[in-house]
């Protein structure tokens, strides 16, 4: 589904990322761990096309994606969630995830500004479908609440509902444990398999280790902005590589 | 939904109503600027309340709306309509033009490059002294007219203007409750969620720039065939600023509330004649207050005052009619 070749980048003297190639299988959930400051987040944000890479290829099912700025790869089918959730706050929550529909519309200025028969019933279809997935996550009661008023375990479910709105092949997720208590956490797992169960290839960076171990098919570990392991959740786990660096030397 | 449609046939029976008991005086001279210069904040707004990209060169898009207008029936004699048309058209492709290396840029930035883009625009309509007339302005401009029919009182062209005013409201009230509002205020509030949502934010950006240049335009024209004299002050800096007061004033992201702006903006320097020279002052206290106690702007700070007066409940019910 998605392929990293050699992906390197560095900003300044920083070298952030070094030679990280890895694939995410389709279907799969694919976790991406490593200490504070591995360059998970930065691994995202070139996934994404926030930053260009300074060296490498970024591959969506076989394409070369590099060159393509985020709303091209979200056309595409490749959408994120973010570690601090971006929502748009003074929107309400219904909104957020009409603004996710984006992609699956297309009325502009002027059928917009004439109210144009069309763009009134593709209005109609957008609305019927957000709430389909506020459902899907669990908050339809939320709908007309201004998304800035939300708990940040609401607002996570709020920007999943929103990325999936895109209908997104694969969903990258920047820590989306972040912030969440026990049960929050124990429900969000449920919800990324039922993510998966749709479809849709996830690939999460993420410190909860439990959750990570629970529900990934397969894990990459970075270090220090190079890549220390890859495998199973199993197979990490015995590793001996990534013992050491979350641990350190005995 | 339905409630935005009665409010708008209320407002427009309101502004097509006041007139009739003026009996085309002096307030209703001041009235027809208020309709130009609602047209202009909500044109600002648009751009800056909605989309969060600030402009501080809209009254360039209005004078060139005006001066296009004016030389073009004027000095070549050309019908007023197609003018005002042709005028249009091209300053939208102007803005749209350079929107794209303009609105690459944010905050401070921005604003300087757009307030450039005025004070280039202002030299160049005192400069060209022959296309122009340059700083002693440009006079003889003929009234609009549709058959029999010149626009040549003050009541009359205040129905001009305000028709084409509440079509500008109506189409705006549209815009902002659409799909393209939406991806509008996403940008505002988060810029690289919109994008990563497969929002095109550099092109609606420009879209925006371009239709609040256009609108500005069509004022300009009829702003030259009421007044059938224009000289470079009327399109200067200050009131890029001014417009710019009109919609801090009203309240930002809200249509009704460039209006509002507008309507007291407008109204203000004629109250404030009284204080002869020291008006500036009372202008200046004025807008402190409202930006350290009101940022909303009075479509907010009504309300907002009426909860602190009124019983709780009471307002609750208010507001769900």
């Amino acid at each position: 589904m998605l392929s990293l070749n050699g992906i390197g980048k560095r900003f300044g003297g920083l070298t952030a990322l070094e030679g990280i190639s890895f694939n995410v299988g389709k279907g799969s959930i694919t976790g991406i761990i490593g200490p504070n400051g591995a360059g998970k987040t930065t691994l995202f944000n070139v996934a994404t096309g926030i930053y260009p890479p300074s060296s490498g290829a970024v591959l969506l099912e076989g394409k070369d994606i590099s060159k393509l700025p985020p709303e091209g790869r979200a056309r595409l089918g490749l959408v994120r969630t973010f570690q601090n959730i971006e929502l748009f706050g003074k929107m309400t929550v219904l909104e957020n995830v009409m603004v996710g529909l984006h992609t699956q519309s297309s009325s502009g200025l002027f059928a917009c500004s004439f109210r144009m028969p069309w763009q009134m019933s593709e209005e109609r279809r957008i609305r019927e479908r957000a709430m389909e997935l506020l459902d899907f996550v669990g908050i339809p009661e939320l709908a007309e609440v201004q998304a800035g008023t939300l708990s940040f375990g609401k607002g996570r479910l709020l920007e999943i509902a929103r990325a999936m709105a895109l209908e997104p092949k694969l969903l990258l997720m920047d820590e989306p444990a972040a912030g969440l208590n026990s049960s929050e956490t124990a429900d969000l797992a449920e919800l990324i398999k039922r993510i998966r169960d749709l479809g849709v290839t996830v690939a999460l960076v993420e410190h909860d280790m439990d959750l990570v171990m629970d529900i990934c098919d397969q894990l990459v570990v970075l270090n220090l902005g190079t890549m220390l392991a890859e495998g199973t959740p199993r197979q990490i786990q015995d590793n001996q590589a990534v013992i050491t660096a979350y641990l350190g030397e005995e | 939904m339905k409630s935005d449609r009665i409010k708008f046939l209320v407002f427009a029976l309101v502004v097509l109503l006041v007139p009739l008991p003026l009996s085309g005086g002096y307030l209703t001279n001041v009235l027809i600027f208020v309709g130009i210069n609602s047209v202009l904040a909500l044109g600002l707004n648009l751009l800056l309340g909605y989309a969060g990209q600030i402009s501080l060169g809209q009254a360039a898009f209005f004078g060139l709306g005006a001066y296009g207008s004016g030389v073009l029936t004027t000095t070549y004699g050309l019908n007023p309509w197609l003018a005002m048309i042709a005028v249009a058209v091209c300053v939208g492709l102007f803005a749209f033009a350079i929107g794209f290396p303009v609105l690459r840029l944010k905050g401070h930035y921005l604003a300087m490059a757009t307030l450039g883009v005025g004070v280039i625009v202002n030299i160049a309509f005192n400069e060209t002294v022959e296309l122009t007339g340059g700083p002693s302005g440009l006079s003889g401009i003929p009234n609009l007219s549709i058959g029999s029919l010149t626009f040549d009182s003050d009541l009359k062209n205040y129905y001009l203007v305000w028709v084409f005013a509440l079509g500008m409201i109506l189409l705006s009230l549209n815009l902002v409750n659409s799909r393209f509002g939406r991806g509008l205020r996403a940008i505002h509030d988060s810029e690289i969620a919109a994008r990563v949502m497969g929002v095109n934010a550099r092109l609606m950006k420009v879209q925006v720039f371009t239709l609040s240049a256009v609108m500005s335009a069509i004022m300009g024209s009829l702003y030259c065939h009421v007044m059938t004299f224009i000289s470079p002050n009327s399109f200067g800096f200050h009131f890029s600023v001014e417009i710019l007061t009109m919609i801090v004033i009203g309240g930002l992201g809200s249509v009704y509330g460039s209006v509002l702006g507008a309507l007291l903006l407008t109204l203000l320097p004629e109250m404030l004649r009284t204080f002869q020279d020291y008006d500036i002052i009372v202008y200046g206290l004025l807008l402190i207050t409202m930006t350290i106690y009101l940022p909303g702007g009075l479509v907010e700070g009504i309300p907002a005052l009426l909860r602190r007066l009124v019983p709780a409940r009471k307002v609750r019910e208010g507001s769900d009619a």
